[in-house]
C-alpha cells in the first residue's frame, strides 16, 4: 500500500521527533529563564521576559521560522563575507528549526514554570528558611520537586502543540516526516494515502504521549492521591 | 535595513492582512455554527451520540494543520471520483480548500472547549430548571447554553489567537494572505528582515486587538461570576 | 523582664523592637527576655502584632529596630534597601535560624516529603547530620510525639494534629535552644487542639525554652511562667499568667479576656 515508502516514512518520523525532543530542550531552558526573570524582583528583567512572552505569543510559528531561516541566511551570509569567504553559507533547516521552535515554547514555558513555582505553597518555603535553610537549599530541596507536579499539565499540553508545529519545518525543506511524505506523494501520485499516513503517525506520537504524561501524572502526584486509611 | 521597499508595497500589506482576516472569520464562523450542535452531542452520556465526535475531535487534534491543509488539497485531488465530481471547482481552489481546512480545524477544537463548558454547568442550575418543569431541550436552550457560552469566553479568546496564526498555512497553498505578502516581498527584494519583521508587527497588532475585544467581552459577560466589588 | 525566673543569664534577649509596615507602624518598641526553661506566652487580638514579632525573632520578617541577642551573642544586622534591618552575614543568620526552631500555624509540612523525611531534613542540610544518626533521631523524636506510626506516611494522609505533632518533632530535630510557637493550635479542630497542647505541656515540663503565640488561655494560665499581652503593637502588661490573666490590671486586658476585644 505505501509503495514501499514506509521506511522512508519512518525515517521521517525519527527526524521529526528529533526536532521535537531538541525543541522542548531549548524551550525549557529559556522557559526556566524566562520565570525566573518574571518572578524576580528586578522590573528590567521582568519586563524583558513580558516582552519575550508577548512577542512570541503574537505572531504566527510559520513567520517566525521564515525569519529566523532567510534573515539568518543573510545574517550569516555577511558576516562570512565580512570574514573574507566567497561562498555561499547554508543554514542547516534542522537548526533554524530547533532554534525557532525552541524560541517559541521558550515563551509558553515561561508561563508553566512561573505558575508551577508560584503554585508550592510559600508556607512551605517559609519552614525551610526558618529551619535555616539557604534559598538555593529551599529551592533545590523543597520547591524545585514540587514544581515538577503542578507543571506536569501544562507541560503535556506544550509539548502536544510543540510535536505539530514541528510539521512547518518541513518547509524549510527539512527532511521530516511531511517532507518525506511529499516526496512520496510526488512519486506515487497518491498524496491522499500518505499524507494519511503521516497524520496516522502525528497521532501516534500524540496518543503516546498523552498516555506518558497520564502515567508520570499519577506517579508524581502519588503523595496526594491515596485515601487516608 | 531598507524599509523602502516596505513602504512602496505597503498596500500589498494591507492587502494580505484583509485576506488573512477574511480567511479568519470564514473559518471561525462555519467552524462555530457546527461545532455548537456537535459539543450538545458529545456531551450527552450515550457511547452512540458522544462517541463518533470523540473520534473526530481527536484525530483532528491530534494532527498537524498542515497535514490536514495538505490532505484537502492535495490528497483529495488524487481520487478520479473528486475530480469529476461536481464539487472539484471548490475543491480544486485553494481558497475553498485553505478555508474548509481552517474550519475543521477550529471547529474540533471549539467542539471540545464548548462540551467542556456545558459540562461544567453547576448542576444546582439544571436541577432547578427541571424541578420547574421545563423540558430537556428547554433546559439546553435556555439554561445552559448560555451559562456555556459565557465560560467559554477565555477559552474560546485563547483558540480564536491560535487560528489566527494558523492562517498564516495559506501562504504555502498559494494564497496572498500576510504570510504570503511577505514571502513575495522576501523573493523579490531579498529583505527577510524588514519583510517579515513587517508581518509580524502587522500579526502582532491584530492579536492584540483581539485579545482586548476578548477581555471586554469577559468583563460584559462574565461579569457575573467576578468577585464582588 | 520576669522576675519569676532565676535560671541563669538570658537566653534569648530582644530589645526595643520596631516594625512598620509602610506607614503603619506594627510593633512600637517591644523588649523582651528568655531565660533557659521559660515558657512564655504572648496574647493579644488580631492585629496586635504578635504573629509580626515572634517572626521577628528569626528575621522571616525584617524589623525597622532592635536588637536581638542569642546566648550573648547578638545577631548582626545592617539597614537594607527599604529601610528595614537585615542579617549581614547569610550564613549567621542560617545558623541563628537553625537555633530557633518554629512551628507554624498552618504547619507548612513539605507536602513531597514522608513524616520521617521532614523530620530529617533540616538536621542533614542545615546540621550536617549523617542521614543514618538524623532517621535515628528523627524516628524517636516521631515516637516521642505520639505519631511514630506514621513516619512513611505524607502529610496529606495526616489528621491535623498528627500533621502538628510531626511540625513539632521537626523542630525538636535540630535541637534548638528556643522553640518558637506561632498559633500552633489556632489551625486545629477543636477535638484536635488536645493532643498537641499535650505534647507542648509535656516539652515544658521537660524544661525547654519556649515563645508560643496562642489564643489557648488554659495553656498559657497552666503552663507558662510569663505572658506578655500585647495591644496595637505594645506590650501593654505583662507578668506571671496566674496574676495577669486572672486578675489583669489594665482596661483592655480585661476587656480582651471576656471576649470583648476582637
Amino acid at each position: 500500500m505505501l509503495h514501499g515508502y514506509g521506511a522512508s516514512l519512518l525515517e521521517g518520523l525519527a527526524v521529526t521527533l528529533g526536532v521535537a525532543l531538541a525543541s522542548l530542550a531549548v524551550a525549557c531552558a529559556l522557559g526556566l529563564a524566562g520565570a525566573a526573570a518574571k518572578l524576580s524582583r528586578r522590573p528590567l528583567l521582568a519586563g524583558a521576559a513580558g516582552v519575550y512572552t508577548t512577542l512570541i505569543r503574537g505572531v504566527p510559528d510559520l513567520v517566525l521560522m521564515l525569519l529566523v531561516f532567510y534573515g539568518g541566511q543573510v545574517f550569516v551570509n555577511h558576516l562570512a563575507q565580512g570574514f573574507g569567504s566567497d561562498g555561499y553559507v547554508d543554514i542547516d533547516p534542522f537548526i533554524a528549526g530547533v532554534l525557532t521552535i525552541g524560541f517559541i515554547f521558550g515563551a509558553y514555558l515561561t508561563e508553566t514554570f512561573r505558575g508551577a513555582f508560584l503554585a508550592v505553597s510559600a508556607g512551605q518555603r517559609e519552614a525551610g528558611l526558618a529551619f535555616g535553610m539557604s534559598r538555593w537549599q529551599v529551592l533545590r530541596r523543597i520547591t524545585a520537586p514540587q514544581m515538577l507536579r503542578h507543571a506536569l499539565p501544562s507541560l503535556s499540553n506544550n509539548w502536544l502543540v510543540l510535536v505539530k508545529s514541528t510539521a512547518i519545518v518541513s518547509l524549510i525543506g527539512l527532511n521530516d516526516m511531511m517532507q518525506k511524505a511529499q516526496q512520496a506523494a510526488g512519486t506515487t501520485r497518491e498524496p491522499f494515502v500518505f499524507y494519511a499516513a503521516a497524520a496516522l503517525l502525528y497521532l501516534l506520537i500524540t496518543s503516546v504521549s498523552e498516555l506518558g504524561f497520564g502515567w508520570l501524572d499519577r506517579r508524581s502526584a502519588r503523595h496526594l492521591v491515596r485515601p487516608r486509611s | 535595513m531598507n524599509f523602502d521597499a516596505i513602504a512602496q508595497n505597503l498596500p500589498l500589506y494591507a492587502a494580505g492582512a484583509l485576506t488573512t482576516l477574511k480567511l479568519l472569520v470564514i473559518a471561525l464562523a462555519a467552524g462555530l455554527v457546527a461545532a455548537v450542535p456537535l459539543a450538545v452531542l458529545r456531551s450527552r452520556p450515550q457511547r452512540l451520540a458522544h462517541g463518533p465526535v470523540w473520534l473526530f475531535t481527536y484525530a483532528v487534534r491530534g494532527t498537524p494543520l498542515l497535514v490536514q491543509l495538505f490532505l484537502i488539497y492535495y490528497g483529495l485531488a488524487q481520487f478520479a471520483v473528486v475530480r469529476e465530481s461536481v464539487f472539484w471547482p471548490w475543491l480544486s481552489s485553494p481558497w475553498f480548500c485553505a478555508c474548509l481546512a481552517f474550519a475543521i480545524n477550529t471547529c474540533a477544537y471549539t467542539t471540545e472547549i464548548v462540551a467542556g463548558a456545558i459540562r461544567n454547568t453547576p448542576h444546582g442550575e439544571i436541577e432547578a430548571a427541571r424541578a420547574l418543569g421545563l423540558s430537556a431541550a428547554q433546559v439546553m436552550r435556555r439554561i445552559v447554553l448560555p451559562s456555556a457560552a459565557r465560560r467559554a469566553i477565555p477559552s474560546y479568546g485563547n483558540e480564536v489567537i491560535l487560528m489566527l496564526h494558523g492562517t498564516s498555512l495559506a501562504s504555502v497553498v498559494t494564497l496572498l494572505d500576510l504570510t504570503g505578502v511577505a514571502r513575495d516581498v522576501n523573493s523579490r527584494f531579498y529583505i527577510p528582515f524588514e519583510a517579515f519583521i513587517t508581518a509580524g508587527a502587522l500579526y502582532l497588532a491584530i492579536t492584540l486587538a483581539l485579545v482586548g475585544l476578548f477581555h471586554a467581552a469577559e468583563r460584559r459577560w462574565l461579569a457575573h461570576l467576578a468577585p464582588r466589588r | 523582664m520576669n522576675p519569676d525566673n532565676d535560671a541563669g543569664p538570658p537566653t534569648l534577649q530582644v530589645t526595643d523592637l520596631h516594625k512598620r509596615y509602610g506607614a503603619h507602624e506594627v510593633l512600637k518598641g517591644i523588649s523582651l527576655t528568655a531565660r533557659r526553661g521559660d515558657v512564655i506566652t504572648i496574647v493579644g487580638s488580631s492585629g496586635s502584632g504578635k504573629s509580626t514579632l515572634l517572626r521577628c525573632l528569626n528575621l522571616l520578617e525584617q524589623p525597622h529596630q532592635g536588637t536581638l541577642v542569642l546566648d550573648g551573642e547578638a545577631l548582626q544586622l545592617v539597614p537594607d534597601r527599604d529601610g528595614s534591618l537585615r542579617a549581614r552575614d547569610a550564613h549567621q543568620l542560617q545558623l541563628w535560624r537553625a537555633r530557633l526552631a518554629m512551628v507554624f500555624q498552618q504547619f507548612n509540612l513539605w507536602q513531597h516529603m514522608t513524616a520521617l523525611e521532614n523530620v530529617i531534613e533540616a538536621p542533614i542540610q542545615v546540621l550536617g547530620l549523617s542521614r543514618r544518626d538524623a532517621i535515628e533521631r528523627g524516628r524517636a523524636l516521631l515516637e516521642r510525639v505520639g505519631v511514630g506510626s506514621r513516619a512513611a506516611m505524607y502529610p496529606a494522609h495526616l489528621s491535623g494534629g498528627e500533621q502538628q505533632r510531626v511540625a513539632i518533632a521537626r523542630a525538636l530535630a535540630v535541637e534548638p535552644q528556643v522553640m518558637l510557637f506561632d498559633e500552633p493550635t489556632s489551625a486545629l479542630d477543636p477535638e484536635l487542639v488536645g493532643e498537641v497542647l499535650k505534647v507542648m505541656r509535656d516539652l515544658a515540663a521537660e524544661g525547654r525554652t519556649m515563645i508560643v503565640v496562642t489564643h489557648e488561655m488554659g495553656f498559657a494560665r497552666e503552663v507558662s511562667n510569663h505572658t506578655l499581652f500585647l495591644h496595637q503593637g505594645r506590650i501593654e502588661e505583662e507578668g506571671d499568667p496566674r496574676e495577669v490573666l486572672v486578675r489583669p490590671r489594665s482596661v483592655r486586658l480585661q476587656q480582651f479576656l471576656s471576649g470583648g476585644l476582637k
